[in-house]
């Protein structure tokens, strides 16, 4: 299980800090059918669109390397809350 | 990018927002069924790979990307109601830490990529584990389930508009165009469920839940889970 743990959060660290600077930019699926038939417009911001991390970035800012690492951060919460969660859920096993 | 603020009326986000907390409560209590000391630790991994996965987009091709949902792999791994679990603990760290998917909004994300193709991807990858005996039997079958949890969250949210979004829009065509797209971007899914699916079951098929009562899975080494 530790094995498989290990190789899993490696993935999850590659993926988002390094692979997702290749990630396409282009509009997803959803977004791209907004656009073509005209309720892209109707989009707000959300609440959190002041939150530091904000799209995927540190503090707005391009560099490649304040993509990696608002990655690497949601890698680290995410685990966090995931397996606490998971745990609390499963409660004390015999 | 997930549903944003501002497409689904207030009326219709809370009424998602309510549907999805109230089968999410039931979730938790049947996912204790499912999670043992070693499903537990496989819900939090998926969780952290489904959330890296998401954000690596792959063109479809029209100036158009797509990006796995992991509902299906979620599903298939741990269990329908863990699964629903993994999916919205991602989506609420991306709408809070990263303003991806409104706020307003999540209860809509919810019900369309932590129930629906959840339940999706489910439903088909038991349906076809029983015709399977190799792991990469259960890839294919996997590749299907989550082929299909795509097109199938995709029209949820078509539904959810017909309901109430808030711009005025010919119904047909957005469903034909939301349902092509995702057909495209399911391939990416399918795919990517597959191989990681195929690759797990082949070394570790005593704790995959979708394989419970299946060839792939023998009695003796299902876990067995006492209740407290």
């Amino acid at each position: 299980m530790k094995r498989l743990v290990l190789l899993g959060l490696t993935m999850a660290v590659v993926l988002a800090g390094g692979l997702s600077l290749y990630a396409s930019s282009a509009p997803d699926g959803l977004e791209r059918v907004a656009q073509d038939h005209g309720f892209a417009a109707a989009g707000t911001e959300s609440a959190a669109a002041g939150a530091v991390l904000a799209d995927y970035t540190v503090a707005g800012s391009d560099a490649p390397l304040s993509g990696a690492m608002a990655g690497l951060i949601g890698v680290v919460v995410t685990a966090a809350v995931g397996f606490g969660l998971f745990r609390l859920i499963r409660g004390r096993q015999n | 990018m997930h549903v944003p603020d501002g497409f689904i009326d207030l009326p219709v986000s809370l009424a998602a927002l309510l549907v999805a907390a109230g089968i999410l409560a039931i979730a938790v209590v049947k996912a204790r069924a499912d999670l043992d000391d070693r499903t537990a630790p496989l819900a939090g991994l998926s969780a952290v790979f489904i959330f890296a996965a998401q954000m690596v987009n792959f063109p479809v091709g029209a100036g158009t990307s797509g990006h796995l949902i992991g509902a299906a792999l979620a599903a298939i791994l741990v269990g329908p109601w863990a699964g629903m679990l993994v999916l919205t603990v991602v989506l609420t760290i991306q709408a809070l830490l990263f303003a991806d998917g409104g706020l307003s909004a999540l209860g809509i994300n919810v019900v369309n990529l932590a129930i629906v193709a959840v339940l999706v991807g489910w439903v088909v990858f038991r349906l076809g584990v029983r015709f399977v005996g190799t792991p990469a039997g259960a890839g294919v079958v996997a590749g299907v389930a989550g082929f299909l949890s795509v097109p199938a969250a995709a029209m949820s949210f078509v539904a959810e508009y017909a309901l109430g979004g808030t711009a005025p829009v010919s119904l047909e065509a957005v469903a034909a165009a939301m349902g092509g797209v995702h057909l495209l971007i399911g391939v990416g899914e399918g795919i990517i469920t597959g191989l990681v699916v195929s690759a797990v079951v082949a070394s570790r098929p005593d704790i995959v839940v979708g394989l419970r009562g299946s060839r792939l899975q023998p009695a003796a080494a299902t876990a067995q889970v006492v209740p407290a």
